[in-house]
């Protein structure tokens, strides 16, 4: 489908884009062609998302070259340019005002749904994209988005994205379209993608599911910390060419788990918990010294599971409640950082009272514990009165991390912590983790990268917010997680 | 030069200082002789009851945006009506009609924290629906009864040593005691911690909940104390004597350089506002200015602050 | 969804009770005083409930994009200041003077989201000023309203009572306007996804201003409404109109933030809160617990609303 004789409809040069102290992206080039589909793959934090920001005009490349259909836009390119070049982006958190319907949605892109009857043509505009896309959708044109599922108002929001008023659809970007939706949803929307791409609409379609990368795509670009490295033919890649080019995390030939021998010397049970709704007798499970994985596809019910022991339940002995519990965030900025602290109030909230004397907060004895942890996790920075925003964002995770560790609590919970996080930091991290086991310490720790659960003595794959397999020790394998991440749970019990 | 810029820029609370002394300056230029003395003493004496009622609701403000107490000025109000009515202008009761009055704000307390909690609506609803239930209570208590306080009551809301107001100096002391609260306890770290980012406070172990109803308590107990000194400082309760408060209250925090969304705030500064507040009325008067053109000049004065010290920027 | 389904869902309920409230506190005050089922009885009824609709309405423009604005009650004293002196004696500069007000909303509407204000400390600020502005206007209560404005508020129509026709008209005419028009998806999206639509390419600077200018105008009917049927004006006539437009909006079902709001519930939640003062009135209880009484309905109401939301998330 790709026509190489012609010149591209979009082509980027040197694309870079700094956020404060850090270079998320170092000179991008890509080209995109009319009716072709791209995949974009990458970890987490390479750069991806930001990348198709620039496209859509919702952020502004530091540096760089944006061509596209031959004119060069330079400085000021806008989401009102990009909506003129019929360049439209899914976002990978939803655009859709959840207190409109799905009609009213729609007439927020389309500036020419107005006037008479425009209700009605917006509606016949949506449900007739839906019907060609997700046929048997069950939406109507009336429902409230807060009011419908999330894959649903993803459905929408794809559909919307599809919809052609007067400018015709020149790019339709799609970042994680498939994320909440099911196997049978999301390929209806790979093959409307092969269709649409046939009658010259081109696609970008970022997915953590190489499968679906492999399936749609004529062209395969993979990025690696804010660069591109690879950019060839679907053809010339496999699954594993793929993994291979986005780079493991890990160094070859190191085990990092334990082996079976100290598995063994294992201490007290410290968590017995069933997730609400579990429909068989699964448990999640954990011991002193253990860390515990829980993995599946994102949002699968993981980060609540964690948020539920956090708040105490399952946590043994009984009594104690989650008092026993700390929490590492993946979402810094929303569940993390105290954002207006230095580095050491950021690290001492959670040790308040293992730092007073009498009623009052020895800040001396603070600012021990926080130098004494700057130290061990490597955190770089000039003192820790420093302000926790002036750090990078993988440093500003090793705050939430020696948040954690320098407390008295005996479970750490690990919600997806590494997301983008540089490999330096992560492979520091991994180590201090083990370490932290081997002194007795319980990890819970969901994350959605296959290297990291490498580290874990047992992981629960979730699926729709419940456990659907335990997997032990040498059964962690990729295959056995995507077979266990797509099997629905039926009730046994 | 350079270092006293750096320390106002460290200390959002020293403009407001700078600027009540400002004021007082021209003031008492203008007025010259003792009269100057005469107004700083006055000034001290109106202020402390801003201040009161200031701290409570900066460390409201500081659990940041939304968090507002509303029912403020009637909490003042009912308690000065009940606890003029316990203490019956007599000296013996005032220790009884003070407890009541305390009695009155943690009622006032628990009532809004539950509206918050049981009905999950945003504290200002909240305080406001109770507000309209507190000053219903004040006017059917306090209407047509007009008790005188109690003497000793009244002598020590008005009594001077020096020309330095008694209440000033036992505000001054609390004031100070409540800002070693909001920077050396684990009550105060949490409640900056909950105001930055109420989500991430819980997840580093802070009990929301706790800090929210304690927080909303103290507010309303400060009113209520305010409540009875303000009563003995105006010769006993009227029902519309907390009406000033809910701006003025609001507004000490935000001139005072606290900042309105929330995790960010400093006891010195309420102090500095509440005087340069009260001072500013005072120099329009003495130049003779119209009660309308005070109110502009303070309303005015309110909305440059906030656009000059600015809301929260990062963008999220 | 099925009709019966509808009928029992959460979303019918919580449009329902700005209507159920309204029709249990007017059954009351029938069973209480069946003589207030007339004509007249309905218009002494609902008359003051008017002024108080309209600046419910002002307050929820401001409401949908998830601001709050303190000043409504000082700006309505204001306004109904002007109406029984300028606009009274010279007209034309009346109405430049209610000009320069809307102006003056749009531009605090500009302040607020340039800046990222919290817009209940500038509307705070601001009501200082319109409380200054009206002092100065008018400071002693007095003046009076222009004949034309108290002739169209006291218009007897026929049949049906000018306050329940203003009140039907008011409720629909805005409700078009937001609910129904492209115009007002735009402004409603502004509260509900603020970023989804600057992602659209749409200005919130502009929908914001206009939102603002909205309830300049609407807190100026309220205004003009009030002095015509006070005939009279002082600078703190209106000032309760702040807390009142507030418990009115969330009353009629409208949420304080996330742009979910409904104008016919808002002037239901007005009528609601005016009736509930004649409601103690009919029942002899003393007009000190008038306020007291509209807080209490305002929190079973919100109560009630409260269980309908947990049924909801139980499902």
């Amino acid at each position: 489908m790709t026509t190489e004789t012609v010149s591209p409809l979009i082509s980027l040069a040197g694309i870079q884009k700094v956020f404060g102290a850090v270079q998320a992206l170092s000179g991008v080039g890509l080209e995109i062609h009319a009716g072709e589909c791209l995949g974009l793959v990458g970890h987490n934090g390479a750069g991806k998302s930001t990348l198709m920001n620039i496209l859509a005009g919702t952020l502004e490349a530091s540096d760089g070259a944006l061509t596209v259909s031959g004119k060069s836009l330079g400085k000021g390119y806008s989401v009102q340019d990009a909506g003129n070049l019929g360049i439209r982006c899914v976002f990978q958190e939803l655009s859709l005002c959840p207190n409109l319907s799905v009609a009213e949605n729609t007439r927020i892109i389309h500036p020419v749904l107005k006037g008479f009857a425009w209700r009605k043509r917006a509606a016949a505009l949506i449900m007739d994209q839906l019907e060609r896309i997700f046929p048997g959708h069950g939406i109507s044109p009336v429902d409230i988005i807060g009011d419908l599922s999330i894959s649903k108002r993803q459905m929408v929001e794809i559909a919307r994205a599809f919809t052609v008023t007067e400018t015709n659809l020149g790019l339709v970007i799609l970042d994680e379209p498939t994320s909440s939706l099911d196997a049978r949803v999301a390929n209806q929307l790979l093959d409307y993608i092969e269709k649409i791409t046939a009658s010259g609409t081109s696609v970008v379609l970022i997915s953590h599911l190489l499968g679906e990368i492999l399936q749609v795509s004529d062209k395969i670009a993979v990025m690696k910390d804010g660069r591109v490295v690879a950019f060839r033919e679907a053809s010339e890649f496999d699954r594993s060419r793929l993994v291979e080019a986005m780079g493991s995390t890990l160094a070859a030939g190191v085990a990092p788990r334990r082996d079976v021998q100290s598995a063994q010397a294992i201490g007290d049970e410290r968590i017995h918990m069933r997730p609400s709704g579990q429909p068989d007798d699964q448990t999640i499970r954990a011991q002193a010294g253990e860390v515990i994985g829980f993995a599946g596809l994102a949002g699968q019910g993981q980060t609540e599971a964690l948020l539920e022991i956090f708040e105490g339940h399952g946590v043994l002995p009984s009594g104690r409640g989650g008092n026993d519990c700390c929490f590492v965030a993946g979402d810094r900025q929303v569940d993390g950082v105290l954002p207006l602290w230095s580095i050491r109030k950021n690290i001492g909230i959670a040790s308040l009272r293992r730092l007073r004397s009498g009623a009052l907060i020895r800040n001396e004895r603070e600012q021990e514990l926080a130098e004494a942890w700057k130290d061990r996790i490597g955190i770089r920075a000039p003192n820790v009165e420093a302000p926790i925003l002036s750090l990078s964002g993988g440093n500003q995770q090793k705050v939430l991390f020696a948040r954690a560790l320098g407390s008295a609590s005996n479970i750490v919970l690990m919600d997806d912590p590494m997301r983008g996080v540089d490999i330096g930091t992560k492979n520091e991290v991994y180590a201090i983790i083990r370490q932290e086991a081997s002194q007795g310490r319980t990890f819970l720790w969901y994350t959605t990268e296959m290297e990291e659960l490498d580290y874990c003595d047992r992981v629960y794959v979730f699926r729709d917010g419940v456990v659907s397999e335990t997997l032990v020790g040498s059964d962690i394998t990729e295959e056995n997680l995507l077979q266990a991440s797509f099997k629905q749970v039926s009730g046994a019990a | 030069m350079k270092r006293v810029q750096a320390f106002m820029r460290q200390h959002p609370w020293s403009w407001s200082f700078l600027a009540a002394f400002t004021t007082w300056a021209v003031t008492a230029a203008y007025i010259s002789g003792t009269g100057g003395l005469a107004l700083a003493s006055t000034a001290l004496s109106f202020s402390t009851f801003f201040v009161m009622v200031g701290i409570g609701q900066m460390f409201v403000i500081t659990l940041g945006p939304g968090n507002v107490d509303l029912s403020i000025p009637s909490t003042i109000t009912l308690s000065a009506v009940v606890s003029m009515m316990v203490m019956d202008g007599s000296n013996t009761l005032i220790v009884l009609g003070v407890l009541a009055a305390v009695g009155v704000g943690l009622l006032v307390g628990l009532f809004n924290y539950s509206l918050i909690r049981v009905l999950s609506i945003p504290p200002i609803i909240a305080t406001m629906s109770s507000s309209f239930l507190v000053q219903s209570s004040a006017i059917a208590l306090g209407r047509g009864v007009k008790i005188k306080p109690p003497l000793a009551l009244e002598w020590i809301s008005t009594a001077k040593i020096l020309g330095v107001p008694i209440l000033a100096l036992l505000v001054i002391a609390f004031a100070i005691g409540m800002a070693v609260v909001l920077n050396r306890t684990i009550y105060g770290r949490s409640v900056t911690a909950f105001g930055q980012n109420t989500r991430a406070a819980k997840l580093a172990g802070v009990p929301i909940e706790r800090i929210r109803y304690l927080t909303y308590t103290l507010s309303a107990v400060l009113a209520a104390v305010c409540g009875v000194f303000l009563a003995g400082f105006s010769g006993g309760s009227s029902l519309n004597m907390g009406e000033e408060y809910l701006l003025a209250s609001i507004a000490v925090v935000v001139i005072g350089g606290s900042s309105i969304a929330g995790g960010n705030s400093n006891v010195p500064g309420i102090f500095g506002s509440a005087l340069f507040l009260f001072l500013l009325v005072a120099m329009l008067n003495t130049f003779g200015a119209a009660a309308g053109l005070r109110l502009i000049l303070t309303g005015l004065i309110i909305v440059g602050v906030v656009t000059f010290a600015g809301g929260r920027k990062e963008s999220r | 969804m099925n009709g019966l389904q509808f009928f029992t869902s959460a979303r019918f309920w919580r449009g329902a009770l700005p209507a159920l409230s309204l029709t249990f506190v007017l059954l009351g005050v029938f069973w209480l005083q069946p003589r207030a089922m007339s004509y007249f009885g309905l218009n002494l009824l609902f008359n003051l409930a008017v002024p108080i609709a309209l600046a419910t309405i002002a307050q929820m423009f401001v409401i949908a994009v998830n601001d709050l604005d303190l000043s409504i009650g000082s700006f309505v004293s204001l306004v109904a200041c002007i109406g029984a002196t300028w606009l009274h004696d010279t007209p034309l500069l009346g109405i430049a003077a209610l000009l320069g007000c809307v102006a003056a909303y749009a531009a605090m509407g500009a302040l607020i989201y340039i800046r990222q204000l919290p817009s209940i400390v500038v509307t705070l600020g601001m009501s200082f000023v319109w409380s200054g502005c009206a002092v100065l206007l008018l400071p002693t209560p007095g003046g009076s309203a222009p004949d034309w404005i108290r002739a169209l508020v006291t218009f007897k129509p026929p049949y049906i009572p000018m306050p329940i026709l203003a009140a039907v008209v008011l409720a629909l005419v805005v409700h078009f306007a937001l609910m129904r028009t492209s115009w007002g998806v735009l402004m409603r999206g502004v509260g509900g996804n603020e970023r989804a639509i600057t992602r659209a390419g749409w200005s919130v600077l502009k929908l914001k201003m206009t939102m603002y200018a909205m309830t300049a105008v609407f807190g100026i009917l309220a205004g003009l409404t009030l002095v015509g049927l006070a005939t009279s004006a002082d600078a703190n006539i209106a000032l309760r109109y702040t807390l009142l437009s507030i418990a009115g909006v969330i009353l009629g079902g409208g949420e304080f933030v996330g742009g979910r709001i409904s104008p016919v519930g808002a002037v239901l939640g007005a009528m609601t809160l005016t009736l509930t003062a004649s409601f103690l009135s009919f029942l002899r209880i003393s007009p000190d617990w008038q306020i007291g009484a509209q807080g209490a309905v305002l929190i079973i109401v919100l109560a009630l609303r409260a269980i309908v939301n947990r049924m909801e998330a139980r499902r």
